[in-house]
C-alpha cells in the first residue's frame, strides 16, 4: 500500500478537525495526534477514560488508544517497532523489551526531553526504574507507568496465634521454618503459596529471585549457561522441595491468580510474589484486609532479593510526533496524573511504584498505609544490573534481558513443573534446562 | 485441510445442449461456483503458500535485521527438536483416547436416547449442551471448578461422600498434577461425547424399521440385533465420527493451554507451535512445523481413507 493512499483519509480528518478546531475559537493549531498502542490493564483503562477531558483539553492533542489483552498487546507492538511502520507513536512495553529494542534501534531517546522538561522531575523516577529502562548504551528509552517488585506476604493473625513472629527481612531458611510451623494452623490451611504454573513470567519470575539470593545465576559474564552450577541446584531443590512439603495444593498450575485466591481464601499462611498483589488484598470486600503483613522478598547471600517489572512507555524511532508523543508521555507518567487518579478516582488505583513522592503523599499513605512502606523499599532496594553475587552479562533480576529468553524461560518452567508435580527430578530438569540454555548461550559467545 | 479444496472441482462430463460448444458451455456452469473457488483459494491456499515460504527463511521478530532465506534448516531443527517430537506423540495419544473414549460414551448415550421416554427432548438438550460450550470456558470451568483441589468441584464432592459415612479426613487428590494427560482427556471427552452421539444417532434412526422387526421375528434377542445388525449399519457413522473427531481433537490448543499450560507432558502440537511462534518469535520455525504437521496430516489421512474407511470405498465401487 502507498503511504500516500494510506494517509489520505487521515488528511482528510486533519481538515476537518483543523476546522472545527477553528469554529471552536480555539485556534492554536489543533490538529495534533498521537497514536498510542497499550495493554488491557485497568490502569491503562483508567488513563483511556480521564484522556479526553485533562490531556487533550489542555495541550490540544487528541490521542487515538489501540488497547489489546498482554499476549496480543505484545506481538503487536513487537511487530509494529520491528517493522518501523510508524502507525503507533507511543507503546506500552516492560523494562524486559525496552534494553534489546533499544539495541534494535527500535526506540527514540528521551534524554533531551527529560533534559529541557523539569517539570517532569525525572529525578523523583526510583533510581532502580530509571536504571531498568536504561539501554546499554547509557541512554533513557522509556517512562515508568507503574511498577513494582516482590515481597513477602503473610497473615499477620495466623502467625500471631502461634506466637511467632515474621522477620522484616527473613532468610529463605526463616520462611522454610515458618511455613512448616504454619502449616495446618487452621483447617486445609498450607504454609505458603509459590506460583509452580509454567511460564517465564510465572514460576521462573519468584525461582529467578531465589536463584539469584543462593549465588546462582542463567548465564555467567561470558555467556556460560549456569543451570546445573551449586546456586541455580540449590535454590530450585530449596524451592521445589518447600511447594512439595507445606505449599499450597496445585502448585503445578498455580500462578498469579490462583495464589491471590489461596491467600484471600485462607487456604495458605504466606505468600511470595508481586507488590501490586497487596492492592487487592486490602480492597474492601477482600476477606483477608487488615490482616496481612508485609515483608521483603526472602534473602540467603544478597541482601535484597525483590524483582522488578514496569510497564513503560517508550516511543517508536518511526514516530513522526515524537515531540507531541513526548508530551503524552510526560503526562501519563506525571505527579499531575497520579493526583488526578486519586482525586477523580480513589488513591488505591493510582499507578504507584514509580516516583519517590507518590510515597509522600499523605493521601496515598493513608490509602496504602498497611503496604506503602515495604512497596517502596523493595522497589529501592532491586538492583537490576547487579541482582547476584557474580557479574551479569545483561540486564534484568526475574530474567536475563535476551530476545530468546521468553522461550528459554517457558521451556525450563515446564521441567521445573514437572519437578514440582515429582515427574522428574530437580537434577534431570536441570540437566535438561542446562542443553537448552547452553544452545541459547553459544549464540552470545565471543559477540 | 488444505487437501480439500481438490473436490471443488465441478464435474466435467457434457450433456444436452453443452454438445453446441462444449468448452464454452462448461464456463458457463462453472462460472458461478468461481467466486466460491476464488474465496477459498484466497482464504486456504495464499495463506499457506505464504506459510511454505517464510518456512523456508530465518525471520525471527526480535532479529529483524537478519530475515533471509535459509533452505532447509528450519526442518533440520522442527525434526531434530526433542519437544517437538514428544509433542507429537503427545498429540495422537490425546486424540486416540478422546475419540475412543467418546465414541463409546456417545454410542451408549444414543442407543439410550434411541428410545421413546418422556422428557427426551429436554435430556437431549441437556446431553448436547457441552459441545454447545466456548471451549476456552469449558477448559477454564474443568480446571477452576471442577479440578482444583482447594474448591474444586471433585474434591467438595469427595468430602461430602466422606462426611456421609462418618470419615473426617477424605482423600484430596490434586487431580491434575496426579494426572495431567487423563485430565486433558476428560474435560475433552465431556465436550466430544454430545458430537459423537449426534452422529451415531441419526445413524441409529436411519436403520429400517422393517429389517429389525424381521430379526426379532426371526428370535434374534437384544445383543444380536445389535451385534448384526445395528453395528455393522452404525460402522459408516462410527468411521464418520471418528475421522471429523479425529480432524478436530489433534488441533485443540484451548484445553492444554487453560488446563496444564503445556506442563507436565501435555504439551501438543498446537501448543507447541504457539509456543514456537509467540514465546520464541520464531516465524520461520514455526511455519516448518506447521508445514510438517500439515505433510503428516496428509499421508495419514489418505492412508487412512483409502485403507480403512468404508465410506470412500463404497463411493468409488458405486
Amino acid at each position: 500500500m502507498s503511504k500516500a493512499r494510506y494517509f489520505a483519509p487521515f488528511a482528510v480528518l486533519l481538515l476537518i478537525a483543523g476546522c472545527s478546531g477553528a469554529g471552536g475559537g480555539g485556534g492554536g493549531g489543533s490538529a495534533k495526534v498521537v497514536n498510542v498502542l497499550m495493554v488491557n490493564n485497568p490502569q491503562m483503562v483508567d488513563l483511556q477514560k480521564l484522556t479526553a477531558d485533562n490531556f487533550t483539553k489542555q495541550t490540544g492533542i487528541k490521542v487515538n488508544y489501540t488497547v489489546l489483552p498482554e499476549n496480543d498487546v505484545r506481538d503487536k507492538i513487537s511487530q509494529e517497532f520491528s517493522s518501523q511502520a510508524g502507525q503507533y507513536d507511543v507503546a506500552t512495553i516492560s523494562n524486559y523489551e525496552v534494553p534489546f529494542y533499544a539495541k534494535n534501534g527500535w526506540l527514540y531517546p528521551l534524554d533531551d526531553f527529560v533534559k529541557s522538561d523539569t517539570a517532569f522531575d525525572q529525578n523523583d523516577i526510583l533510581a532502580p526504574m530509571r536504571e531498568s529502562l536504561t539501554a546499554d548504551d547509557g541512554k533513557l528509552y522509556g517512562e515508568p507507568f507503574y511498577g513494582e517488585s516482590s515481597f513477602l506476604m503473610y497473615r499477620k493473625d495466623v502467625f500471631a496465634a502461634k506466637g511467632l513472629t515474621v522477620p522484616a527481612n527473613p532468610t529463605w531458611q526463616q520462611v522454610a521454618d515458618l511455613a512448616a510451623k504454619a502449616d495446618g494452623a487452621q483447617p486445609g490451611m498450607k504454609g505458603i503459596c509459590l506460583r509452580g504454573q509454567p511460564g517465564w513470567g510465572e514460576v521462573m519470575a519468584p525461582l529467578t529471585t531465589a536463584v539469584n539470593t543462593f549465588g546462582g545465576t542463567w548465564f555467567t559474564k561470558d555467556w556460560q549457561a549456569q543451570l546445573t552450577g551449586t546456586g541455580f541446584t540449590d535454590a530450585t531443590n530449596f524451592y521445589v522441595n518447600l511447594v512439595r512439603e507445606h505449599g499450597e495444593a496445585g502448585a503445578p498450575q498455580a500462578g498469579f491468580t490462583e495464589c491471590l485466591n489461596n491467600f484471600e481464601q485462607g487456604k495458605v499462611a504466606m505468600w511470595y510474589d508481586a507488590t501490586s498483589a497487596a492492592g487487592s488484598l486490602e480492597a474492601s470486600g477482600s476477606p483477608v484486609a487488615g490482616k496481612v503483613g508485609y515483608a521483603q522478598a526472602p534473602v540467603v547471600r544478597t541482601t535484597s532479593a525483590g524483582w522488578l517489572y514496569t510497564w513503560a512507555w517508550g516511543i517508536e524511532k518511526a514516530s513522526k510526533h515524537a515531540p507531541d508523543a513526548w508530551k503524552f508521555v510526560a503526562w501519563a507518567s506525571s505527579k499531575d496524573y497520579e493526583n488526578l487518579v486519586g482525586k477523580q478516582l480513589g488513591w488505591a488505583r493510582v499507578p504507584a511504584g514509580k516516583r519517590a513522592s507518590t510515597y509522600q503523599n499523605p493521601d496515598y499513605q493513608q490509602a496504602a498505609a498497611a503496604f506503602y512502606q515495604q512497596t517502596q523499599q523493595a522497589i529501592s532496594a532491586a538492583d537490576p544490573r547487579n541482582p547476584g553475587t557474580q557479574p551479569r552479562p545483561t540486564i534484568g533480576i526475574q530474567f536475563v534481558d535476551i530476545p530468546e529468553f521468553t522461550d528459554l524461560g517457558t521451556k525450563v518452567s515446564q521441567f521445573i513443573s514437572s519437578a514440582i508435580a515429582g515427574q522428574l527430578t530437580v537434577a534431570s530438569a536441570l540437566s535438561q534446562g542446562q542443553a537448552l540454555a547452553a544452545q541459547v548461550g553459544s549464540k552470545y559467545q565471543g559477540k | 485441510m488444505t487437501a480439500t479444496t481438490q473436490t471443488a472441482a465441478p464435474p466435467t462430463t457434457g450433456v444436452g445442449p453443452a454438445r453446441a460448444h462444449p468448452w464454452r458451455a462448461g464456463w458457463v456452469r462453472r462460472a458461478p461456483l468461481l467466486p466460491a473457488l476464488v474465496f477459498l483459494i484466497v482464504v486456504t491456499q495464499l495463506p499457506f503458500v505464504a506459510t511454505l515460504v517464510i518456512s523456508f527463511m530465518n525471520w525471527n521478530a526480535l532479529y529483524p535485521d537478519q530475515r533471509r532465506f535459509t533452505g532447509f534448516a528450519n526442518y533440520r531443527a522442527v525434526l531434530t527438536d526433542a519437544g517437538l517430537r514428544s509433542s507429537i506423540v503427545t498429540t495422537v495419544v490425546l486424540t486416540v483416547a478422546v475419540v475412543l473414549v467418546s465414541l463409546v460414551l456417545g454410542l451408549l448415550l444414543a442407543l439410550l436416547m434411541d428410545r421413546t421416554f418422556r422428557g427426551r427432548g429436554v435430556v437431549r438438550t441437556l446431553l448436547i449442551a457441552p459441545f454447545l460450550v466456548v471451549p476456552v470456558a469449558a477448559a477454564l470451568l474443568w480446571k477452576h471448578a471442577l479440578y482444583n483441589p482447594e474448591y474444586g468441584l471433585l474434591n467438595g464432592l469427595l468430602t461430602d461422600v466422606w462426611r456421609l459415612f462418618g470419615g473426617h479426613h477424605p482423600p484430596q487428590p490434586d487431580w491434575i498434577t496426579q494426572l495431567p494427560k487423563t485430565a486433558v482427556v476428560a474435560a475433552l471427552v465431556w465436550q466430544w461425547t454430545p458430537f459423537m452421539m449426534l452422529i451415531l444417532l441419526a445413524g441409529l434412526q436411519s436403520r429400517d424399521p422393517g429389517t429389525v422387526e424381521a430379526a426379532r421375528v426371526d428370535g434374534a434377542g437384544a445383543w444380536q440385533g445389535f451385534r448384526y445388525l445395528t453395528l455393522p449399519h452404525l460402522r459408516r457413522y462410527l468411521e464418520l465420527g471418528a475421522l471429523l473427531g479425529s480432524i478436530y481433537i489433534v488441533q485443540n490448543f484451548d484445553a492444554v493451554f487453560t488446563i496444564t499450560s503445556g506442563g507436565l507432558g501435555t504439551a501438543n502440537l498446537p501448543y507447541t507451535i504457539y509456543q514456537t511462534f509467540y514465546q520464541a518469535h520464531d516465524y520461520g520455525r514455526a511455519s516448518a512445523a506447521g508445514v510438517v504437521v500439515v505433510i503428516a496430516s496428509i499421508i495419514i489421512a489418505t492412508f487412512a481413507l483409502r485403507v480403512v474407511s468404508s465410506l470412500f470405498r463404497e463411493e468409488v465401487t458405486r
